[in-house]
This record gives structure tokens, sequence and C-alpha cells, in this order.
């Protein structure tokens, strides 16, 4: 059954939302009509970019300082968000993430700690939190952002896919918990992205992308905004992959 | 926070009204089973009275629950 107005009386929570694919993800979700908290750790110049962005083109932003991988971040969160729109977040982007590559016999703990904080365990409290409100609404969104690598080896990143495939397994067994609430659970799971993140890795690695390209992150930010729609109501506990067909 | 019973009660059967079964079946004596009120059901009650009440019901608390009327002799001892 479809909600009878989309966006409904909520609004929209992007961690890591200060640049690449959660800027992208941020200003989609503002063009779609959410009031958007962009969620940053360090970059406030970049993060009060995004919301001005969102601002002159008619929308509704806000920014949001929290390292999210900190215990009691997602209260915090929630609560200056939640105080600013006057609304629920009804739409969670879980998009923060870091990686610290490294070979597994040389992986340090603080390397692997350090990943799993952020990229698995910060998107369980953020999830935890949202589905409070999302279950008295009757309605919700949350998209966690896993990688191709929480699927197939990447030599190098055995923390952060780890921390991308378990991102993907609590994603799938949350959404099946919490179907008949009407509430949403999916992940996305980019390849090559032009992002930071991705700036220093090798492009003859491109080659190996069927579409020989790397993605772009408004590309990964339209699969993000297609499962935050009321279309997608239908759509959970599914991954989407934006590769150019890395993973096929 | 002080609240009577009859207040926890009100509450309680408002709440799992609204997960499904009709208000006039939710009496003290039904069990949970009866009304059809699942798992899921009885952690977005506990959200409901900590929400409201400052009443933390942990999973195990929960377990032991086995009609409305557990739920409210519980929530009203705690909230006290």
């Amino acid at each position: 059954m479809s909600e009878p107005s989309w966006p409904p009386t909520g609004c929209a929570l992007v961690t890591g939302g200060s640049r690449g694919i959660g800027a992208a993800i941020a200003k989609g979700l503002a063009q779609d009509g959410w009031p958007v908290a962009v969620n940053y750790r360090a970059g406030q110049a970049q993060a009060e970019a995004v919301v001005a962005e969102i601002e002159a083109a008619g929308g509704r932003a806000f920014a949001v300082a929290a390292d999210v991988s900190a215990p009691g971040a997602a209260e915090t969160v929630f609560e200056l968000v939640e105080e600013h729109f006057g609304v629920p977040v009804l739409a969670l982007v879980n998009n923060a993430g870091v990686t610290r590559d490294n070979l597994s016999p040389s992986l340090t703990d603080e390397e692997w700690d350090t990943v799993i904080d952020t990229n698995l365990t910060a998107a369980f409290r953020f999830t935890r939190r949202a589905l409070k409100g999302m279950m008295r609404a009757r309605t919700g969104r949350i998209v966690n952002l896993a990688s191709v690598s929480g699927l197939r080896a990447n030599p190098g990143q055995s923390n952060y896919a780890a921390a991308k495939a378990g991102l993907i397994q609590f994603t799938k067994t949350a959404a099946v918990e919490v179907a008949r609430r009407g509430v949403t659970l999916n992940a996305v799971a980019p390849g090559w992205i032009e992002t930071d993140m991705t700036a220093d890795v090798d492009r003859a690695l491109l080659d190996a992308v069927p579409a020989k390209r790397a993605g772009t992150p408004d590309e990964v930010a339209a699969c993000v905004r297609f499962l935050v729609s009321q279309q997608a109501g239908y759509v959970t506990g599914a991954v989407l992959t934006v590769d150019g067909g890395l993973g096929a | 926070m002080s609240v009577t019973k009859e207040q926890v009660q009100e509450r309680v059967v408002e709440a799992l009204a609204s997960f499904g079964p009709d208000a006039d079946t939710i009496t003290s004596s039904a069990t949970f089973e009866e009304l059809d009120i699942d798992s899921l059901d009885l952690v977005e009650l506990a959200q409901i009275v900590e929400d409201e009440y400052g009443v933390v019901l942990k999973g195990e608390d929960m377990k032991e629950l086995k009609t409305v009327g557990d739920a409210v002799e519980l929530i009203t001892a705690r909230a006290a």
C-alpha cells in the first residue's frame, strides 16, 4: 500500500553528506522534496556549501557535525535534526565511510576497528535510532551504502569488505524484521566511483570494469533516490549494485 | 513520574490496538498470543513506554510477559 503523500511528514538524514557520494545524495533528496540534514565530521565548510546549494535551489537543509562512530552520536544527531526540522527522520542514508587499506597479514587492530566502527557499527546505531520513529510513523526508508567490496574480494580491503558484507546482511535482516511496518531497508553497492576516496587508486584497475570508466556520485545518488522514493515501497532487503558491471 | 494503573492500562490498550486487535478484545487477562501481538509489537510497546513513562523494558522483561495485565502491572510498578 502506498502512502498518501510523498515525501511524508519527515526529514532525511545523510551521514557523511558533505562531499562525494553523500553530497550528491543530499542534493538529490532535497530535489525530491525532503528537508535534508547533512552530517559531516570535519568538512564544515563543505557541508555548509552543500546546505547553501540546496537552499539556493529552494530546498531546506541543515548541517550537523558528528563523528558517527562515537557511541552517543546517533542520539545526539537525531535530537538536533528532529528539533531543527520539527519532524522525525523518515529517510536515513548511512553513507559515512572510511577505508584503512592494508593486506591482512599486516592489518593493525586500529585499522580494523576504525573501519568496522564507522562503516558497520555506526550504521547499526543510526538505523536502530531511526527505526523508533519510522515504526511509529508506519513508513520510512533506510539506505545503507555498501560496496562492491562487500560482495567480492578486493585484496587490501579485508576490513572494509568485512564491514560492508556485514552491513549488507544487517540490512537484509533488519528489513525482514520491520517490513510489515511500512519501513524499507536496502543497500546500494557502488563499485569504482570518482571521489576523494578513490583518487589515489591505480587507474589501470579500471580495465577490470566492463563499462571502462568510473561511475559518478550522481549515478549512485540516483539509485538512492529511487530506493527512498514512494515508488520503491515494495523494494526491501535488496542490494542494488552500481558498478559498471564489475560484479556481474 | 507518577502514573496510575488506569492510565497505563488505557495507554497500553491504545498502543496494542494500533498493532491490529480490536480494542474490546484487549482485556487484562488476554494473552499476547491470543491477540496476535508478536515480538516486534512488544518492542514497539517497550519504546512507547520508555518515551512516555521513562520505563526501560529489556528483552528479558518482555519475555516474561504473557498477558496485557502482566504488562500493565510491570509498567505501573516501574513507573512508580
